[in-house]
């Protein structure tokens, strides 16, 4: 299946001399949600800058729905919609009024039944005809998110779209976003909450200082650099671990009350067994036992140290 | 050609000049009429005539030329500046519009607003002066021209500016005196010979000799060179807007 969108050997440096971009590949699929992590400063918003014809590409290319984004840049700034990092509004427009604009600046005929739409899905719809300097920061995301709509994309680009937005509106979000991809729309998320990705993206990329360091399936990525953790809750208080379970490098926590046991999913074997075995050999009883999967935050975080 | 998004920001900037009417209209013209009172009465009771033209239909041309030069780089450069200051720019950069339409919609704004202050100060003037109109369609032609090229020129600022101060700074130190001294009072001819060279270095005095040359037939320089100085200051707003968008020049970069 041809990507929807496709960078080859993208290099990107500022002016300055900084170079933001260091020769990115990078193919996104028709449909998916793909969340695109990074720390401050990786290159996160300089690759969608670039993609979305905001900032001057460097060397290399890119397509989208098979076309060059420079020599065709109506047919793929037509299919894009952007949803910026900063809540940059016309604080003295209406919701409507902004919203239409952005519409007819797609060259798409005026449709108010389909901005009502998206207003009406965005919970924007008893404010449409309220200044955007008198909505709460919240609210500005959702008219962002409804100008990006406006002109119905069938990508659509958030960047941190849910920076600075409260718990409940940032699961309103999500669902808006859900029913987008079911409506088969192509969402490329970044964020800082790794929560978000682990949420809502099928694939997850991570850049970092300019190199995407990783592309995969979410699930596969978890499950392939994912560790698990086996916690057993002690019977009776252990003062220390005996030296017969010295090598399964277990850690006693909870004033002695609980001992985890930490292994690698990829492993054909993962220990388990013998440390029962050993267990039940030292008179260890235990009346509970669980295990974790460790978070696509803790795999982000490791990922971006090694990358350093 | 995306025609319904330069008509988009064509519209949205004449709503914005309909918000801030006091400010777009209704300033400029009571400006020009307090000019008319102070040039108007308390000199023209000196000057009576100035080439066989009363005093104060002699500055009328000046008058409208004075407003459409101020008023069409302060509303193009505010145009432009405005998103660039708020962020909300991204928006014309994604979008799938050319430079040239974001200029023509922003521009072609910013230069109708100026012909239509022009035109109402021409109707005002008529309440206070006789005015002839020798040549209606070149004075159409001369405010279109002007209002056009000082929209583009504008433009150029409201991009080249990083602060409010910036976008000031040219209007207020370069623009508006070379229109005072450009002859909107005055005939060049009044000047000692020295002046008058002096003052045929300055683009404004090209503009207003043909805009009143359209009312009066008199004129500081004859209408080939002023329509040529025009022309030829049109041409360098357009190669340079050309090169801010090839280049992205305080846009994409």
């Amino acid at each position: 299946m041809r990507p929807i969108i496709s960078v080859s050997n993208l290099t990107k440096t500022y002016k300055g001399g900084f170079t933001a971009l260091k020769n990115i590949n990078l193919d996104i699929q028709d449909g998916e949600i793909f969340g695109l992590l990074g720390p401050n400063g990786a290159g996160k918003t300089t690759l969608i800058s670039i993609i979305c014809g905001i900032v001057n590409p460097g060397e290399g290319s890119i397509t989208v729905d098979g076309h060059d984004i420079i020599r065709d840049y109506r047919a793929t700034r037509s299919l894009i919609g952007l949803v910026p990092q900063e809540l940059t509004t016309d604080a003295f427009e209406t919701v409507w009024h902004t919203v239409s604009f952005s519409r007819g600046l797609y060259g798409k005929p005026k449709n108010p039944a389909h901005i009502e739409k998206v207003l009406k899905e965005l919970s924007l719809w008893d404010k449409k005809d309220e200044k955007i300097m008198s909505l709460s920061g919240g609210m500005k995301r959702r008219v962002l998110i409804a100008k990006a709509l406006s002109h119905e994309p069938q990508i659509l680009f958030l960047d941190e779209p849910t920076a600075g937005v409260d718990v409940e509106l940032r699961k309103d979000m999500w669902q808006v976003v859900r029913e987008l991809r079911a409506s088969g729309v192509t969402i490329i998320l970044t964020t800082h909450y790794i929560e978000e990705a682990e949420e809502m993206a099928d694939r997850i990329g991570v850049i970092s200082n300019g190199e995407i360091i990783l592309v995969e399936e979410k699930a596969e990525l978890m499950r392939k650099l994912g560790t698990k953790q086996l916690t057993l809750e002690l019977h009776s208080k252990l003062r220390k671990i005996p030296t017969s379970l010295k090598a399964h490098k277990l850690e006693l926590m909870e004033e002695g009350m609980q001992l985890t046991y930490t292994y690698d999913t990829r492993g054909t074997r993962t220990g388990i067994t013998t440390l029962l075995n050993d267990l039940s050999k030292a008179k260890i009883k235990f009346r509970d036992i669980n295990t974790s999967q460790s978070s696509l935050e803790d795999i982000f975080v490791n990922l971006v140290k090694r990358s350093k | 050609m995306n025609w319904l998004a330069i008509w988009e920001i064509y519209s949205f900037e004449m709503a914005r000049t309909r918000r801030t009417l006091a400010q777009s209209i209704v300033s400029p013209v009571i400006s020009t009429v307090l000019y008319f009172v102070v040039f108007g009465s308390a000199i023209g009771s000196r000057i009576t005539e100035v080439d066989g033209v009363s005093y104060g239909s002699f500055i009328v041309p000046g008058l409208i030329m004075l407003s459409v030069l101020t008023q069409s780089i302060a509303n193009a450069s505010f145009g432009i500046y405005f998103p660039r200051f708020t962020g909300t720019i991204y928006e014309l950069l994604s979008a799938p519009i050319s430079f040239f339409e974001i200029v023509l919609g922003y521009v072609g704004a910013a230069a109708t607003k100026s012909i239509i202050l022009g035109s109402i100060i021409l109707a005002t003037a008529g309440l206070f002066v006789p005015l002839e109109l020798a040549h209606p369609f070149w004075m159409a032609l001369f405010l279109v021209l002007t209002a056009i090229t000082f929209s583009l020129f504008g433009f150029i600022i409201g991009i080249w500016a990083d602060g409010f101060e910036k976008l000031q700074i040219i209007p207020l130190l370069i623009i508006t005196p070379l229109a005072f001294l450009g002859g909107s009072f005055y005939s060049i001819s009044m000047l000692p010979p020295f002046w008058q060279k002096v003052s045929l270095l300055n683009p404004v005095v090209y503009l207003i000799s043909g805009f009143r040359w359209s009312f009066y037939e008199i004129a500081d320089v004859s209408l080939s060179i002023s329509l040529g100085m025009i022309g030829f200051f049109l041409a360098i707003c357009m190669g340079i807007i050309w090169w801010i968008f090839k280049t992205g020049y305080q846009l994409k970069n």
